[in-house]
């Protein structure tokens, strides 16, 4: 660390110790004042770049940030002697040995703390959107910014959002803790959906700012895996998950280009799939298989780990053709019934597929006509450029409008 | 709501292979009816059952008196009679001489 200077062990310390301090805080403080838990954080850093920059890096800067935000709590609780009576009333009925309070910044305070954050962030009170919203201010350390730009929308519509999710939290007296054991599960499936789903804003993102959608993918991959660390929460459904986002996180290189436009996973560069992702994808799949249940990320992880291994399997289409049987009859969504049906395709030839393709109802889903355009390309190729000239009506990216329009080219001539 | 109904064959004792080959039939043919949206739940029946009758009369098996017996269900979802019927068609079932009875569910009132 001593050989970064202060302009990028900052911005590096916001994120990996933002989250830490936070929820320590908010969890001393209780959720009412989660913004006070934000401003004696903000504060710190604030210090730590005025006086870096001045003085110079500290020998342990994270050491530097836990004493400052300790003091700055004390001095908090001095000047507010109203508000400091009543956190002493609500911290005393905790622990009456402790007379002063004290910031208990330990690994195990932080790291319990930064997990009963997460399920009070990721509670049904407030709506996926500003869980997400939340989760990357909060647990991520994210700027208004930064949000906004992953967002596609502005900074004055996320900081409204921020400020009614935390409204909400307030009313409903959300606590900052662990569901009891017989909730966990029921908790988790929140909290697992709003992890996917942040992990999916960086995956599907349609900003082109790559290293930004990298970030949101490692900043929910980092939240899992902070759920398999403790024991409360090392659920086979958590460990699914994670693997399922290794495996996807391992062709970030190969499905990007450098314009920022998506590859299609036939024409990527296997090369470039990362192998130590898809090693601990594996490791979690394994993990995943201990227990009886069968959650739909254990289904979509097992077709990731199909579509991640370079060894070709005769049995391959089979099997992912049968998980999306399996997953579409635990949760349908468009993409699996497309995916399914080109999984058919590969198993049972294009006379089916297209018989199957055609009871689905998606007619304004241009992956629905460029799945019946290929499956129709050499069989009826007027039929094949119908559907390819119906999906050029549907879709939006100007990468894959010129894709499709190149397939049209092919067959005109 | 489809109910596959067969003929009770206690002597037919399927191997390993052919297991295997009859869940492909059935997950490709329940995946399909998935992929449209409508599927909602399914449920096999094991032929091992007893009924119960007035009098605490028990007798084992639920084929004591018909031949045929239902090996399953499945509820979809569809707008009318003729569309389920049509989802019915494919039903592994009618391979192996059974066939799919589809019968409308009415909601109990609360």
């Amino acid at each position: 660390m001593c050989n970064l200077d202060e302009k990028e062990l900052i911005p590096q310390l916001f994120k990996t110790e933002y989250r830490k301090i936070i929820s320590v805080l908010c969890k001393l403080f209780g959720m009412v004042h989660i913004e006070i838990a934000e401003d004696i954080t903000n504060d710190t850093f604030l210090l730590a770049t005025e006086t870096w920059g001045l003085k110079g890096i500290p020998e342990n800067p994270t050491a530097w940030l836990y004493v400052v935000a300790k003091n700055k709590t004390k001095d908090h609780l001095k000047r507010h002697q109203l508000f400091s009576d009543k956190i002493v009333a609500h911290v005393k009925a905790e622990h009456s040995q402790s007379e002063e309070i004290e910031l208990d910044l330990s690994g195990k305070n932080i790291s319990d703390s930064q997990l009963q954050m997460i399920f009070a962030i990721c509670n049904p009170v407030i709506p996926a959107e500003a869980q997400i919203g939340l989760a990357l201010r909060i647990l991520c350390g994210f700027g208004i910014d930064e949000i906004a730009e992953a967002f596609l929308t502005n900074k004055e519509t996320i900081n409204k959002r921020l400020f009614r999710a935390k409204e909400k939290l307030r009313e409903a007296k959300i606590k900052i803790e662990l569901p009891e054991q017989h909730e966990i599960n029921r908790r988790l499936e929140t909290v697992l959906t709003t992890l996917y789903l942040l992990f999916n804003e960086g995956y599907h993102s349609t900003t082109q700012n790559t290293h930004l959608r990298k970030e949101l993918c490692l900043e929910s991959m980092r939240l899992t895996y902070l759920l398999t660390e403790n024991e409360a929460t090392n659920k086979p459904q958590v460990n699914a998950l994670l693997a399922l986002m290794c495996f996807h996180a391992s062709r970030f290189e190969a499905r990007i280009n450098q314009r920022g436009e998506v590859i299609l996973y036939e024409e990527q560069d296997k090369n470039l799939w990362d192998q130590e992702l898809i090693q601990k994808g594996n490791y979690f799949l394994i993990q995943s298989a201990k227990g009886e249940d069968l959650s739909k990320y254990h289904l979509e992880a097992s077709i990731a780990y199909w579509h991640s291994t370079k060894i070709e399997n005769p049995n391959k289409w089979e099997n992912i053709l049968q998980l999306y049987n399996r997953l579409l009859q635990l949760e349908y969504s468009p993409i699996a019934a497309l995916n399914r049906t080109y999984a058919l395709f590969m198993v049972s030839g294009k006379e089916k597929a297209i018989a199957e393709a055609l009871k689905l109802d998606l007619k304004e889903n241009h992956f629905y006509h460029s799945l019946l355009g290929h499956l129709y390309t050499n069989k009826d190729n007027t039929k094949a450029i119908f559907h390819y000239e119906e999906a050029l009506r549907f879709v939006k990216s100007t990468h894959d409008r010129s894709t499709i329009k190149s397939y049209v080219k092919k067959l005109k001539t | 709501m489809m109910i596959f109904r067969n003929d009770y064959n206690p002597s037919f004792k399927p191997t390993a292979e052919q297991m295997q080959a009859s869940i492909k039939e059935w997950q490709d043919w329940m995946g399909g009816i998935a992929a449209q949206g409508k599927f909602s739940s399914t449920n096999r029946l094991s032929s091992e059952g007893k009924t119960l009758k007035p009098n605490k009369v028990i007798v084992d098996g639920p084929y004591a008196e018909i031949k045929e017996i239902v090996g399953g269900y499945l509820v979809v979802k569809a707008g009318n009679l003729d569309e389920a019927l049509k989802l019915a068609e494919g039903c592994p079932i009618l391979n192996i001489g059974g066939h799919v009875e589809v019968r409308t569910v009415i909601p109990m009132g609360v």
